[in-house]
């Protein structure tokens, strides 16, 4: 999979072209095309497919859509809502837009969300009640990056050591992981009568609404504070640093980097680990900020829309960010527009976007080729 | 009669996964992967239960599942062979495409969020659950007689030679001739089609279609297919072990002896465990998942 256009970085010029510095405005055009012209393409065509789908239902496209713009962005409540689901969407896009970068694909993220919350949910039990959160914060880190990373690195491994395809892999440890969770909390560890765990004794992070009243009722807190910071530090280590670009260069050409004397099984396994470690981060919006406790299914679909999410965003961390508001408002808005048309009409347009975006990048990239050596034949 | 009563709800509950597994191992052989299987089941379930509601006829529905289980696989085709897309992405997205739909039109066809009105199925009422009603569902036969021609199509007939060419090395069987994409177009329909009569059998069976009612059940076809390393017969059986063990979960509710979540687990860790070799490596077809650059 590794050879497809798709997963090869974007934004970046061949390195042969960087000498002529007219080249290389060129060719960051051509590189900065490729990755927004694929997405807008996606965006127009769920809106045609948004319209047939709101027509059939006998609604007008415009009064759905204002609709949907109204309860999202519109008041203080619904935009609050967004943040909340962007949070977790820009982890999850995270780190399936790191396993990209290094040619890998990280379908697991939904279940190393969960382990990563369902750890920091034990070790919120753990400790003792009554520490600043501030203290606690390194503790909830470390857990939900140890409970994604485990699971991140379970294919990671498979994969360097025995060539076992990791989407295969972390498919199926979806299942296991979910199963396993769901053994624990059910037999274990639940408050009776729910399928939660018992609350987090200290360190919980505030909400947006302790900070501003309008937001009351939202679900927004401070782990988007740290989701941004995520993706900044992701930035940094994958253009600013040897590591970053050790992995890059695995996912753009394996053979080449193993030549260039990358040792491309450890870069393999670690870029699984730390993606779901990022993935665990996320179930921290959830466990640290919103309810306090881990629960059964939390994290349902939040890892597949990461991959919407890491594909749009074309796995560049600024991108992800966008994208996740992107998805996260297209989620709540289909609870605004529940009274017109089925908030079910997000699914489809959801899927929509992915497909045309997924068919549209090499499409695109052939078209702007094709364009430009016809320009300079003529 | 405890056996024969064990024997015939693993029948029952095979039967859904030998149609997708079938299917599924056809499009995996031609280089296609077979994420999608979900998804065809899914849609396929619908539109048997909506045709068969309308027309009133099982028989209806059947040919609907082909439909549209046909139409998702031939989305998928043309995004991953006429555009060369990510074949895992495309999947993702159809898997993902066919829950929305099956839900929007649940709501515009039945004004329900979670299941149709009764749709006639094949059942015969009140015969019970025994091997007997199992048998009086000619799904069950056509399933068993899909295996037996899947196989017989891919290892004794021209097209499965090609099948299988296109997906061990697509740029020899183009250079002997071989049209490489329509032989792929034709094997993804077909699994789809398949897959979506592994559809219908469910919501036939329980004669409705609830919400996302085939529950992973395309994931451990996919499991399947690989247990049995992309060999239809091996895996039928892997089918058949699978159905077992969610037979005995079933069987030993209630009982503290396995808790059911670990029985559940079984077809993951058995797939994770023979990928990575342990016990004799699965080794998939050479071109599986790859883009072809003709």
């Amino acid at each position: 999979m590794t050879s497809d256009p798709m997963l090869q970085p974007v934004g970046e010029a061949p390195s042969i072209a960087a000498t002529a510095s007219a080249e290389k405005r060129v060719s960051r055009r051509t590189a900065l095309e490729e990755a927004i012209i694929p997405p807008l393409v996606a965006l127009l065509l769920a809106a045609v497919v948004g319209d047939a789908l709101i027509l059939s239902f006998g609604q007008s496209p415009g009064a759905v859509y204002k609709l949907l713009l109204d309860g999202t962005w519109g008041n203080a409540y619904g935009f609050g809502q967004v943040l909340y689901k962007a949070t977790t969407l820009t982890f999850t896009g995270l780190a399936v837009g790191l396993g990209l970068r290094a040619g890998l694909f990280n379908i697991g993220a939904e279940s190393q969300l969960a382990a990563g919350g369902f750890v920091a949910a034990l070790a919120g039990l753990l400790l003792p009640a009554g520490i600043p959160a501030l203290l606690c914060l390194p503790v909830y880190l470390l857990a939900a990056a140890l409970g994604g990373g485990v699971v991140g690195a379970v294919p990671g491994v498979l994969k360097a050591r025995f060539g076992a395809h990791e989407v295969i892999v972390t498919i199926m440890l979806n299942f296991v992981v979910l199963a396993l969770l769901n053994y624990l909390v059910s037999a274990k560890l639940h408050v009776p009568d729910t399928l939660h765990t018992p609350e987090l004794k200290s360190g919980a992070l505030p909400r947006l609404s302790d900070l501003a009243s309008p937001f009351h009722g939202s679900a927004a807190n401070a782990t988007i504070l740290l989701a941004i910071a995520t993706a900044i530090v992701l930035g940094w280590y994958l253009f600013r640093t040897r590591r970053g670009f050790e992995l890059r260069s695995v996912g753009l050409q394996p053979a080449a980097a193993e030549y260039a004397g990358v040792h491309v099984a450890g870069v393999t396994w670690r870029a699984l680990a730390v993606s779901g470690a990022i993935a665990g981060l996320g179930g921290l919006n959830y466990v640290l900020g919103y309810k306090h406790y881990y629960e059964e299914g939390f994290a349902t679909g939040a890892g597949f829309l990461g991959i919407a999410v890491a594909l749009v965003g074309r796995s560049h961390p600024a991108g992800i960010v966008v994208a996740a508001l992107l998805f996260a408002t297209l989620s709540q808005g289909g609870l605004a527009v529940n009274a017109l048309v089925p908030k079910q009409m997000v699914d489809v347009l959801q899927a929509v976007v992915i497909l045309a975006v997924a068919t549209s990048v090499p499409e695109v990239r052939r078209l702007l080729r094709d364009a430009r050596a016809g320009g300079l034949g003529r | 009669m405890i056996l024969l009563a064990f024997l015939a709800q693993t029948l029952r509950i095979a039967i859904p996964y030998l149609f997708a597994a079938a299917g599924g191992t056809l499009s995996e052989r031609a280089g296609l992967i077979a994420l999608t299987l979900e998804g065809y089941m899914l849609g396929g379930a619908f539109c048997a239960a909506v045709a068969s509601y309308q027309a009133g006829s099982p028989w209806i529905g059947m040919l609907a599942a082909l439909a549209g289980g046909g139409a998702l696989a031939l989305l998928y085709a043309v995004c991953t062979i006429r555009f060369r897309a990510d074949q895992v992405v495309v999947g993702i997205a159809i898997n993902l495409l066919a829950i929305g739909l099956t839900r929007f039109f649940l709501r515009l066809l039945f004004d329900s969020s979670s299941n149709s009105p009764r749709v006639p199925g094949f059942q015969v009422e009140g015969s019970g659950t025994g091997f007997g009603a199992l048998l009086q569902n000619p799904l069950v036969w056509i399933g068993l007689v899909t295996v037996a021609l899947v196989t017989w199509v891919l290892y004794r007939t021209p097209f499965g030679l090609r099948v299988r060419a296109v997906g061990e090395h697509p740029a020899a069987a183009a250079s002997v001739g071989v049209p490489v994409a329509r032989v792929r177009y034709l094997a993804v329909a077909a699994s789809g089609m398949l897959a979506g009569l592994g559809g219908a059998y469910l919501s036939l069976d329980q004669h409705q279609f609830t919400d996302q009612m085939t529950a992973g059940r395309g994931f451990i076809a996919l499991a399947a297919i690989i247990f049995g390393r992309w060999d239809p017969r091996r895996g039928a059986l892997a089918c058949l072990l699978f159905a077992a063990a969610e037979t005995l979960q079933i069987r030993l509710q209630g009982s503290e002896a396995l808790p059911s979540q670990f029985v559940e687990m079984i077809p993951y860790v058995l797939t994770i465990v023979a990928l990575a070799g342990v016990v004799g490596r699965a080794v998939p077809p050479a071109a599986l998942g790859k883009t072809t650059t003709e």
